[in-house]
């Protein structure tokens, strides 16, 4: 079969074999649940609930009218104790819903009870937002807002992204083995919603079994094409998956939508799945426990809100003291200072590093020896648009197409002097950022 | 778990085992062949000329960050490598304070009064070499030819006939066989000799992803064309191309000293720029200068315009040019 890629790129150890073998374990909920009220990319949420209120297992707890917004629902039945600010997985403070398991997961109405054929293209994209679903992939962009692209951008590629390029992380990989007909079934929803009788499936060639498991699931629908991708880092970032599976490249500062493309992750497809059959919301994911200092690593079923700590008690707990807590894989992911955040729609993983597993050198000058130009996937010259970063040299960064960076850290990985290379562009990005908010505001006040 | 701190930072939180001792250990396991063959071919002595070098460059680099209070960081191997690189520069007849002083100018001068290991605007090893070359011409072109010279060096054996020298008519004598100048038999600077060494270790190079092909190939392959173009002498153009090839420090600098990552360019379409460049000054110095050997001159020309290679050469960015195309576009 024929392997398709992009340019650039590194290889990492895959580092999936501690997980990728066993089956997903259902985790049964905990006492207490959290549940933050911004988590996904858009307009923070407003609580429906007060404290002392009881509430269903998928009932709404926060929305808002915002259209980058997407509704957060409990997970469990119980009681709301608590609405107030506690620690979300990015190191910040945010206003979260506390609710107590009554231990009954006494269900809230369904969602929607009508089949896929009775569903309008309008009605399934309403859906998708009423069951808050958003990307999967950790980003946590709201679902329905890549659905319904404006009418001049017609749509022709839908691809289903199953690369899962990260390190460590096989909760995709599990999903695609083990619910093949639920992806397929929720990429037709997508399908339909586009009415196209076409779309892609694009799986890193590490996943024979997936492959397999998706293309026997995707003979009984027809139209659908699953695809080998080449195992590289990032494969699975959007604009390389596009370019790999297309040929299109994503124009720079353009979104997938300015080539045809929509690219929705293969959990996403999934709770699609759920909230078309189901009527059911987002209100469970399936999280990668691994890293060295874990003791049992394993994936697991849980519900959004459950805390960092007691998923890993379920796995056993610590064999040593962990050195690192990183939410989502070891190449983007967040590392946090605190067991006490929840599970939120974004936690792909959930890794304890150890010592030796991340590399903790100090930093020497750049050498230029270019290593970071050749793995950019975006073709930048990132030690450049480091060192003017470093210098604030914004007009310079702005030159060496600084915004184009995805971040993926192929640049960072790959770097002989340990130099902090997405570290000082992300910040670059943020001053730029700055720095043309100002100009805005004062062109608006000029004129 | 509570008691101890965990470590928060930026992702990516883990990072390829490849570090800069790393590459410079692969360069200075790639340089043993032509290390090997100096001292097989111009004795201990040779191998005593590498170490003052060496312990001259490291003892250089440690003294002036402890001196000026810098971290030090003679465990990078830079250092190390400069020192090699600098010792195979030079005739095996060169007196070891000559060596101390190259190693001067070389890390000090070149390297550290511009900020250390990844500043130098020129090769440092290079830098020295020439400094050398410009203070005392003679005692830097002193040939002896192989298994001749033990630690001493007998006067009557000296001849300043290289090769190249031959070729351009400044000296007299007798071209070698074209294998003795593959293998290395014959008088020269104590590593540049052996092609056959050299191409092991840039094979090595280039297997390991230490260096890309494109600046040697690219350096090469110019003065190949060009010396096969112009042929100079009485020779025949294939033989002048030859003799060009093999003679004075081409394999040795496209390989080695060219590909030196901080004073040649990042890109790819640089790194073409830089072999080809490199290519045509060492042609023009061979051809119309006058100096047999133009190797040295025409890496530090190139050295300076790296910056200039590296400002105009970039990658086209992904997603900038071919807007929507690719070659499913017409879907």
């Amino acid at each position: 079969m024929q392997k398709l890629t992009f340019k650039g790129g590194i290889h990492p150890n895959d580092s999936k074999s501690a997980t990728n073998q066993i089956p997903i374990r259902e985790l049964a909920p905990p006492d207490t649940l959290y549940f933050p009220m911004q988590q996904h990319i858009g307009a923070p949420l407003s609580s429906l609930v007060s404290v002392g209120d009881t509430v269903k297992m998928g009932q709404k707890i926060a929305d808002s009218d915002a259209y980058m917004s997407v509704p957060l629902h409990a997970s469990v039945s119980g009681t709301v104790k608590d609405i107030g600010l506690y620690l979300y997985p990015t190191g910040l403070k945010m206003p979260t819903i506390v609710i107590e398991n009554d231990g009954k997961d006494t269900p809230e109405e369904p969602l929607n009870t009508k089949t896929l054929e009775e569903l309008a293209p309008k009605e399934l994209v309403g859906l998708v937002r009423e069951a808050g679903i958003v990307g999967m992939g950790g980003a946590g962009f709201p679902t329905h807002v890549k659905l319904s692209p404006p009418p001049e951008k017609k749509i022709t590629y839908i691809i289903v992204n199953g690369a899962e390029c990260e390190p460590y992380l096989t909760s995709d990989h599990r999903v695609m083995l083990e619910q093949p007909e639920d992806v397929i079934f929720g990429l037709r929803a997508v399908m339909k919603i586009f009415s196209l009788n076409e779309a892609y499936i694009g799986i890193e060639e590490n996943k024979p079994d997936a492959i397999s498991a998706i293309s026997s699931a995707a003979e009984k629908a027809k139209g659908i094409h699953v695809l080998t991708l080449a195992k590289k880092y990032p494969q699975g970032a959007e604009k390389q998956l596009i370019r790999a599976v297309t040929g299109r490249e994503v124009p720079s500062g353009g979104l997938p939508m300015d080539v045809g493309c929509v690219v929705i992750n293969v959990d996403t497809a999934v709770e699609i799945s759920r909230a078309v059959r189901l009527g059911l919301p987002l209100m469970r994911r399936v999280v990668t426990v691994a890293g060295g200092a874990v003791k049992h690593p394993a994936n697991f079923r849980v519900r959004i809100g459950t805390p960092f700590r007691y998923v890993i008690e379920q796995a056993g707990g610590f064999t040593e003291e962990p050195k690192k807590i990183v939410m989502g894989g070891p190449m983007m992911g967040i590392s946090g200072y605190s067991l006490d955040v929840p599970v939120v729609k974004g936690t792909s993983g959930i890794l304890a590093f150890t010592e030796s597993e991340v590399s903790i050198r100090s930093t020497s000058n750049c050498i230029r020896c270019g290593k970071c130009v050749e793995v950019c996937p975006m073709n930048l010259i990132p030690a450049m648009l480091s060192a003017h970063s470093i210098r604030k040299n914004l007009e310079q960064c702005e030159k060496y197409h600084l915004m184009d960076c995805i971040e993926c850290g192929s640049c960072s990985y790959t770097c002989p002097a340990q130099r902090h290379l997405v570290q000082s562009i992300r910040w670059g990005k943020q001053q730029l950022q700055i720095k043309r908010a100002k100009e805005r505001a004062r062109g608006n006040k000029n004129g | 778990m509570a008691d101890q701190l965990l470590v928060v930072s930026s992702s990516p939180h883990i990072r390829s085992k490849e570090t800069t001792s790393v590459i410079m250990r692969d360069v200075l396991i790639a340089l043993v062949p032509a290390l090997l063959c100096g001292v097989v071919y111009f004795g201990f002595r040779a191998l005593f000329l590498v170490a003052v070098t060496v312990l001259s460059c490291v003892g250089f680099e440690f003294l002036w960050q402890k001196i000026t209070k810098k971290p030090v960081t003679i465990s990078d191997g830079t250092a190390v490598v400069t020192g090699v690189l600098l010792a195979m520069n030079v005739p095996v007849t060169a007196p070891w304070w000559m060596m101390v002083v190259g190693s001067f100018v070389a890390i000090i001068i070149a390297k550290q009064l511009f900020g250390g290991t990844g500043h130098n605007f020129v090769n440092p090893a290079l830098a020295g070499r020439a400094f050398l070359l410009a203070s005392w011409p003679v005692l830097m072109t002193r040939w002896v030819l192989p298994f001749t010279t033990g630690f001493t060096v007998a006067p009557d054996l000296v001849s300043s006939a290289t090769p190249l020298a031959i070729l351009k008519g400044t000296a007299e004598g007798e071209f070698p066989s074209l294998l003795d100048m593959f293998l290395g038999n014959i008088g020269g600077c104590m590593g540049e000799t052996s092609a056959l060494a050299l191409l092991l270790g840039g094979i090595y190079l280039v297997i390991r992803k230490v260096i890309s092909p494109r600046i040697p190939l690219c350096f090469i392959g110019t003065v190949a064309v060009l010396t096969f173009l112009f042929s100079s002498g009485d020779l025949s153009a294939f033989d002048s191309m030859l003799y060009n090839l093999l003679g004075g420090g081409l394999f040795l600098g496209a390989i080695f000293m060219a590909t030196d990552y901080v004073t040649s360019p990042m890109t790819a379409k640089g790194q073409v720029i830089m072999g080809i460049g490199c290519g045509v000054i060492t042609f023009i110095i061979r051809k119309f200068g006058g100096y047999p050997e133009g190797v040295s001159y025409a890496i530090l020309l190139m050295n300076i315009a790296t910056p200039l290679i590296d400002k105009y050469c970039r990658p086209k960015t992904f997603g900038t040019v071919a807007k929507g195309g690719g070659k499913n576009a017409e879907k």
